[in-house]
């Protein structure tokens, strides 16, 4: 189950997706979080769904590779659900026992919900198709004006991309651990919510000692190859615009304008 | 001309409480001297705690001496100015291949050792291309390192190194973590960029089978230099390193006991099968 999360995983393929600048795929992703939430109009969401199969089928990413990340936020999911559809005020639409659920409640989750899975999906999409570095790298160029506000930049893009590398190492640490612990008797299966929180402690605990071993080994491998920080630094592969670069640019501002068009639609209609 | 020299070199672990108060002193190198030749493949043996590895991680300016100085191409290690110019002289790979690989991308780990010191990007592509090259792992560049065997991934922070262009890798165990065929690749691999590229190794290690195509073998115990000579001359002084609870190759057990037994012929320190095949052979037919 721990092995599920595909965020951080980058899946080797050949796509316009993958050869876009990663500058474009940050905005894109931001462009398609901020389209998301800009209305509830029905029309948005027809725009967004679009968008989304529309990617997916460009970035040759199976599909089965992307859905595997969903189930991690599955309890989430169910929580916000539940708690839009049963505690949203509004006219009555079914009522039995104490709950009732209303008109407004059960739109609401439906949306939450939608919401929720493009999120996940848009941004684990971003991850599958762009490398860690070509992200970090991304974020640095594209944040480097905050170094006026002296905000270490590089230093926070260099941690994110050595996180995101150690996504899966630390699982598959995790993975053996429990492993380890269930062949002497560890039960992390049965029980109540506060049993298996329980359970976890002895999992944490040697799992951090063991992230701390591993940082301290990169931090001297990453010294003995002369890293110093982003001064004097050059880049292997330095980002510059290409001209699909230029068009997808395009393309996101139509996008943007579809929607915020059919939002501010939206509301004349309803009003 | 040296490029690895160690003068009197001395180090100490400071040992702390729980609350950070230093309770004393362990020595872990303990007046070394020894002197690495350019081009040379140097082995450095011994067992756990011997000081082996902290011997390495001086020649790399990743510790400093307590006592004494290592010189690296004639520059002091102990001095801030010549850090990074000695870091790149003198590559270092590690025992975990996990813990070292920085790039989620063959091609990107190899480039990070350039990158740091400022290369052009057009040179650092050339300069991965004839690493991976040199390591065997070109076709591997698109990889992710997490898809890699234990040895591949060595080879590829090796590779890390060699882009760096340095004149002497020092390698710290790099093949404990890795199965036969692993370490078998690793080695290779060193004994080639020795021989072709001319490049210095010093390798630390605990397998005796991976010394015998040395040039010259230290073998540390106690934070000291017990022995030194090429692998013959250790490995003919069995008893010696028995003491320091190092084994030698099956072969060469095979022949010193063989003598013991009375095949006096045999001479001290043999390193290989076929070698011991001759000696044989030959002193049947004299006989």
């Amino acid at each position: 189950m721990i092995r599920d999360i595909t965020l951080g995983q980058y899946y080797q393929t050949e796509s316009r997706i993958h050869r876009l600048d990663p500058r474009v795929k940050l905005v894109g992703t931001m462009i398609f979080l901020i389209s998301l939430f800009i209305s509830q109009n029905v029309l948005c969401y027809v725009a967004a769904t679009i968008y989304l199969i529309c990617i997916i089928c460009l970035s040759k990413v199976p599909f089965g590779y992307i859905v595997r990340g969903m189930k991690a936020i599955a309890v989430i999911m169910m929580i916000t659900v539940i708690f839009n559809l049963f505690l949203t005020a509004g006219e009555p639409l079914v009522t039995f026992w104490r709950f009732t659920i209303t008109y407004q409640g059960l739109k609401n989750a439906i949306y939450t919900a939608v919401r929720l899975t493009y999120l996940i999906l848009g941004s684990t999409l971003m991850t599958l198709t762009t490398t860690p570095n070509d992200l970090t790298d991304g974020m640095e160029r594209g944040l480097g004006f905050l170094k006026i506000f002296k905000l270490p930049v590089h230093e926070i893009a260099m941690m994110m991309s050595i996180a995101l590398r150690f996504i899966p190492i630390l699982l598959e640490e995790t993975d053996k651990i429990m492993k380890a612990q269930q062949a002497r008797g560890a039960d992390f299966e049965s029980g109540g919510m506060i049993r298996r929180a329980k359970a976890m402690v002895p999992l944490l605990v040697p799992l951090f000692v063991s992230a701390f071993r591993r940082a301290n080994d990169l931090a001297l491998a990453m010294e003995s190859r002369c890293y110093h920080g982003g001064e004097g630094r050059t880049k292997m592969k330095p980002l510059e615009y290409k001209p699909w670069d230029i068009r997808a640019y395009i393309i996101l501002a139509c996008y943007l304008a579809i929607v915020i068009l059919l939002a501010i639609l939206d509301i004349r209609i309803t009003v | 001309m040296a490029i690895v020299e160690t003068h009197n070199l001395s180090f100490d672990y400071i040992r702390r409480d729980d609350e950070g108060n230093v309770t004393g002193f362990t020595r872990a190198v303990n007046d070394v001297n020894l002197s690495v030749e350019k081009g040379q493949f140097i082995a450095i043996l011994g067992g756990n705690g011997s000081g082996k590895s902290t011997l390495a991680k001086h020649i790399n300016a990743i510790l400093y001496p307590t006592e004494g100085y290592v010189l690296v191409d004639g520059k002091r290690t102990s001095e801030a100015d010549h850090i990074w110019d000695i870091r790149q002289k003198a590559g270092m790979v590690f025992q975990n291949p996990d813990n070292q690989i920085i790039g989620s991308i063959v091609e990107e780990d190899v480039g990070f050792g350039p990158e740091n010191m400022g290369i052009p990007t057009k040179e650092i592509w050339e300069r991965v291309e004839e690493a991976l090259k040199t390591l065997g792992m070109w076709e591997y560049r698109k990889h992710s390192p997490m898809r890699l065997s234990g040895g591949q991934k060595q080879r590829v922070a090796i590779a890390g190194v060699v882009a760096m262009h340095p004149q002497c890798i020092i390698m710290d165990e790099p093949t404990a973590m890795l199965d036969p065929s692993g370490r078998k690749d690793v080695i290779r691999a060193a004994r080639a960029l020795n021989d072709v590229e001319g490049v210095t190794i010093i390798l630390i290690t605990h397998y005796m089978e991976e010394v015998i195509y040395a040039d010259k073998v230290f073998v540390m115990g106690k934070g000291e230099v017990r022995m030194s000579g090429t692998p013959r001359e250790i490995f003919s002084r069995i008893d010696e390193l028995e003491e320091l609870r190092l084994d030698v190759p099956q072969v060469t057990r095979l022949a010193h006991e063989l003598k013991l037994r009375g095949m006096t012929m045999l001479p001290d320190g043999i390193l290989t099968e076929e070698e011991l095949v001759d000696a044989i052979c030959r002193s049947y037919s004299i006989m």
